[in-house]
């Protein structure tokens, strides 16, 4: 039980995927127009998250290993699919406003680094949880970096009215420079409090293999 | 013809897939810390995206559509795509030896760029016609050249510079693309 809470806990903070891996922030900035959107996000990316590493992890002995990246892609493309059509069904605005970025949860790095890196080796409950942690720690990312945007371009949370009236909304934050800018602020934020944290420890940052030159130039074949 | 420099100029500039549609950071983040680099990246997706783009637009108009099928595309533009960017490897490998020691060892890492599947599946959602698709996938794949670019540029005088160390490494980055992204919100009213 200790272990499995550990592994939560390592995809929420340790190894949060956004701000320590830094992996899968397309649609970090994409959605978070409003905090709405980022819910939907990161509920979408756990559910693919945690259904993939299910599925990997419980036939990971039967997967042959050279042909292994094009399995999981596979495999991931259908729960993606699952995924869009159920939004489609049951929450058209909210699939409509996040557009090509749900289909685009395929690509998503963390997806295809976590199922390759950790449920392809590991038994089937810490697989799930790595999901949970993973999609949650992607989640509450999402949610942080929306509520500035929201609050400080819309006046408002979760669409109800929390600034003054007298509050100028500042559309640059819902804006795509302001996307940037606030995940560049809360980043630094966040490398701040790690280094204050870990002062003693020094963090490894772990470089994630899908987007980053191999050091041989003899690429993974996917 | 007018319809075409349109799409191009919208694609290319106005709605740039990096700076404003955030796809594809993780190569953008991962592959400027060299200009050679970045050029060879963004060649590279150029070339695959308009290859994409011819492959999986017929599929989807001639097959999935008829048939039916189109809660397939995403399964099936993923795999046509991987396999695409194989066959090129291979073929690259075995004919043109020099454009493969050139821009070869970038062409395994496309299949999980972002921007060629967004590319595809926006071509669907937009109705587009075939020569319209490719003249789309062509701009946008240079405006993803271009953004690589001046990021690369400015990660050059980035090295040189005092920067306060909570900013260090990508959060600069990320605000010196806020920076940059502002300077494109400028193209904005360039297509009424």
């Amino acid at each position: 039980m200790k272990r499995l809470f550990s592994i939560l806990i390592n995809g929420l903070i340790v190894e949060n995927p956004l701000f320590v891996i830094m992996i899968g922030l397309c649609s970090a900035m994409a959605v978070t127009t409003t905090v709405a959107n980022g819910i939907g996000m990161g509920v979408a990316l756990t559910f693919v998250l945690v259904m993939s590493e299910l599925i990997i992890s419980l036939f990971r002995n039967l997967i042959p290993d050279s042909i292994r990246m094009p399995i999981f892609l596979i495999v991931i493309a259908a729960f993606t699919t699952i995924m869009d059509l159920e939004m489609k069904a049951y929450f058209p605005v909210l699939s409509k406003s996040m557009g090509v970025f749900i289909p685009l949860v395929v690509v998503n790095c963390i997806v295809m680094g976590r199922v390759e890196a950790y449920s392809s080796k590991q038994p089937v409950l810490n697989s799930v949880f790595d999901g949970l942690g993973m999609g949650l720690g992607y989640s509450w990312i999402l949610i942080a970096i929306a509520a500035v945007r929201e609050l400080l371009g819309n006046g408002t949370l979760l669409g109800f009215q929390i600034m003054p009236s007298s509050f100028e909304p500042m559309i640059f934050f819902i804006l795509p420079p302001g996307g940037f800018l606030v995940f560049a602020l809360w980043m630094a934020a966040s490398n701040d409090l790690r280094r204050i944290l870990l002062a003693g420890r020094k963090p490894e940052p772990t470089q994630d293999s899908c987007c980053t030159l191999p050091e041989d130039g003899s690429a993974e074949k996917a | 013809m007018s319809d075409l420099v349109k799409i191009f100029v919208a694609a290319f500039l106005i709605n740039n897939i990096i700076l404003m549609r955030f796809i594809a950071l993780c190569s953008y983040i991962g592959m400027t810390s060299d200009v050679g680099q970045s050029v060879g990246m963004g060649l590279a997706v150029t070339f695959v995206t308009v290859m994409a783009s011819a492959v999986t637009w017929p599929i989807y108009h001639w097959i999935l559509k008829p048939n039916g099928l189109e809660f397939l595309e995403i399964l099936v533009f993923i795999v046509v795509i991987a396999a695409l960017v194989q066959l090129v490897e291979f073929y690259l490998k075995k004919s043109v030896p020099s454009l493969y020691h050139a821009m070869g060892i970038y062409l395994p890492l496309i299949t999980t760029n972002c921007a060629i599947l967004a590319v595809t599946f926006d071509q669907i959602t937009s109705n587009y016609t075939f020569v319209q698709s490719i003249v789309f996938a062509v701009a946008v794949s240079l405006g993803y050249l271009l953004a690589m670019l001046l990021l690369a540029g400015v990660r050059q005088r980035l090295k040189n510079s005092a920067i306060p160390a909570f900013m260090m490494e990508t959060p600069i980055l990320y605000l010196t693309t806020s920076i940059i992204a502002v300077a494109f919100m400028g193209f904005a009213g360039l297509i009424k």
